[in-house]
């Protein structure tokens, strides 16, 4: 059970503003079926640039609706510049707060909005053309994660997931998540220590992934043979086992890649 | 809550406890509180009584002897205690393969994600979209480092029954080494228990969901399987599970155990025809209704219903208006912003799967209750559809069904 505010329950009870507007001067979209959440945001904005009349559709959760249903609330009435201005954090505050887990529909609200005043002055500013996708699940790039850690004050991988949704799906995308936390929040790496079972699953996953695929190219593969404190001992076979180059590939291209994926001490053992 | 009246039909999750097991447990609070394990009297009535609960709950699962049933504190218990008890046991030995499925509960899900971490090879066995389980890929599976199969016996979401003696049969005809764990919280009370004759080595059951109160489970454990315990101390439950037996709720859920065998005709009849009510009813007055659990053979008391470009939580927040009570496989309702991993191996569509609601019945649920539903959940879908962005789809729906 999600403790709602008030506020909350009476505009998912009671939405303000549903429905679609014919001949809107503009529409903004966000979210998708497949996330779990969408909402459509329509608006009559007349020529002094106020607006005049909006109105929402929205596929979600109770407090999805509700950030939709308080939203058209908050910019009727309001010119289109002023509104460019409201940000999700004023959309939590208008509802007397959200579960951290529900922060996310505030944030597709904003995003909704965005787009809706792109599509009035014509931009073609849609967040999420971007092509640097961070959440492949929810399609959320690294700018818009960037602004949305830089705008909240997110410091955690927990936090980034309850306003935007990234990361909350399959995982796949938490180290990205992470490294762009740290180059925003200065923070220095603050991995914990795995134990050695957990260090080998790490590097056993970074070299069927990274390493292992590139070798196989070339006619060759590498095996794993023992990991010891920050030496890890590895065996390359096939061709990689006669090439004069071996060496080369060992330190530049497998240590490389296992300092970036797995733990930045590594150094490389061959037996 | 604008209604007075309650509709309980999330019955998987919880059930009301039972009247008459209150009544049986009320006297092991304040009047025969003695410890089991005393040498008096009015300790010793206490160990009395769980000697009749261990009875009944053998009788319960059908098992050969009282000496293979365990009293825990909930369904997961059960799996914990039987999946990391076993593979610590001498029967695991040398073995790192396991095997469960990709629907199960948490309980032992979450445990398998553990063992990978611990080293353990997992292999994870998928259903078809009707939410049957693909046998054939379990069977394959098992090899000689096979160490466990767990699979449940009912799916939590969909009520599919898996053919566990089957299962257990087959796999130990490929392996006769491999021990087989069976998660029978969600059947337990509503199709009949039977592991006398059968392969299987442990089950569990849950005492909440058959109307005793949370908090008590059983285990049973064939007396050829020797497990490892997870808690030591004394000598309670034969060494395998220390601590002080919880008197008045194991009294709480033998008597819960029996009712629930009592009514197991009850639940194959009665409460199947009030669930196929709701079924077909929903199904034929919801214009975007779309029917999830179509798994031949089902618990007679679940239904798993998609209705279609509807969020689930905005559904059950609605229905709580009018005091009725179910469950969603939606995202936004877990918290976790992933739908049902159960739907999602189902393949349901996403159309369907944020709007999937569960209803679960009991045999306290009543006609009254199920025509009140029915009444009201057309009205709240119209509601919400006006909502949805999805507009154009949900008219091509109306269309086509014709509702």
């Amino acid at each position: 059970m999600w403790d709602y505010s008030e506020k909350v329950i009476d505009h998912y009870k009671n939405p303000r503003n549903v429905g679609s507007i014919d001949n809107a001067d503009a529409i903004g979209e966000a979210g998708s079926l497949s996330c779990g959440d969408m909402l459509k945001l329509y608006l009559k904005v007349d020529k002094s640039g106020i607006i005049t009349d909006a109105k929402f559709q929205t596929f979600g959760c109770g407090s999805a609706v509700a950030s939709s249903s308080i939203l058209t609330e908050m910019i009727i009435g309001k010119h289109i510049n002023e509104a460019k201005k409201i940000t999700n954090k004023q959309i939590v505050d208008a509802l007397g707060g959200l579960p951290p887990e529900k922060m996310h529909c505030s944030v597709m609200g904003h995003e909704a909005l965005e787009a809706a005043i792109a599509d009035y002055y014509k931009e073609d500013i849609s967040l999420h053309t971007d092509a640097n996708i961070v959440c492949n699940c929810f399609d959320i790039s690294k700018s818009f994660l960037e602004t949305e850690i830089k705008n909240n004050n997110l410091k955690t991988l927990e936090d980034v997931m309850n306003y935007t949704k990234a990361g909350g799906a399959c995982g796949r995308c938490r180290g990205k998540i992470q490294e762009i936390l740290n180059s925003i929040n200065g923070v220095e790496k603050s991995t914990p220590k795995l134990t050695k079972t957990q260090l080998i699953i790490k590097i056993n996953n970074v070299i069927e992934k990274y390493i292992a695929p590139e070798l196989q190219k070339d006619g060759g593969n590498i095996e794993l043979i023992d990991v010891d404190d920050n030496k890890v001992k590895v065996s390359l076979t096939g061709r990689c086992n006669t090439c004069t180059r071996s060496q080369l590939t060992l330190t530049h291209f497998v240590e490389d890649t296992l300092k970036k994926y797995a733990d930045s001490n590594i150094e490389i053992v061959q037996v | 809550m604008t209604n007075s009246k309650l509709i309980y039909l999330d019955n998987n999750a919880t059930t009301k406890t039972d009247e008459k097991v209150i009544e049986t447990m009320l006297p092991y609070f304040s009047e025969y509180y003695g410890n089991p394990s005393s040498i008096y009297e009015f300790g010793g009535k206490n160990a009395h009584k769980i000697k009749e609960a261990r009875d009944k709950m053998r009788d319960f699962f059908g098992a050969e002897s009282d000496k293979e049933i365990f009293f825990t504190a909930s369904g997961s218990e059960c799996a914990n205690m039987a999946i990391r008890g076993l593979l610590a046991s001498k029967h695991a030995a040398g073995k790192n393969h396991i095997i469960t499925t990709k629907v199960e509960h948490p309980c032992v899900l979450n445990l398998y994600k553990h063992l990978a971490k611990e080293g353990y090879n997992v292999t994870y066995i998928g259903v078809n979209d009707k939410g049957e389980l693909n046998t054939d890929e379990l069977y394959n599976s098992v090899n000689d480092n096979t160490a466990l199969v767990a699979c449940m016996y009912a799916n939590n979401e969909t009520g599919a029954v898996f053919p566990v003696e089957q299962i257990a049969q087959k796999v130990k005809d490929i392996n006769p080494e491999v021990k087989i764990y069976v998660d029978a919280v969600q059947a337990a009370g509503k199709i009949p228990l039977n592991v006398k004759n059968t392969q299987i080595d442990m089950m569990g059951v849950s005492g909440h969901k058959f109307h005793a109160p949370k908090g008590i489970g059983a285990l049973y454990v064939n007396s050829s399987i020797v497990l490892e315990p997870l808690i030591y101390g004394g000598h309670q439950e034969r060494g395998k599970r220390a601590g002080t037996e919880n008197v008045p709720y194991i009294a709480g859920i033998a008597e819960a155990a029996q009712l629930a065998k009592d009514a197991l005709n009850f639940e194959a009849v009665q409460v199947k025809r009030l669930r196929d009510k709701l079924e077909t009813g929903l199904l034929n007055t919801v214009f975007n209704a779309r029917l999830n659990s179509l798994a031949q053979n089902r618990v007679p008391n679940t239904t798993n219903i998609g209705f279609e470009f509807i969020e689930g939580e905005l559904i059950l927040l609605n229905m709580d208006e009018f005091g009725i009570c179910a469950s969603s496989g939606s995202a936004c309702t877990s918290g976790s912003l992933d739908p049902s991993h159960v739907l999602k191996a189902m393949n349901v569509p996403f159309t369907a799967l944020h709007g999937s609601i569960r209803f679960s019945l009991s045999r306290f649920t009543t006609e009254d209750e199920i025509d009140y539903t029915l009444k009201v959940m057309p009205s709240i879908i119209e509601k919400l559809a006006k909502i949805s962005p999805f507009q154009k789809e949900l008219s091509a729906l109306k269309q086509k069904r014709g509702i």
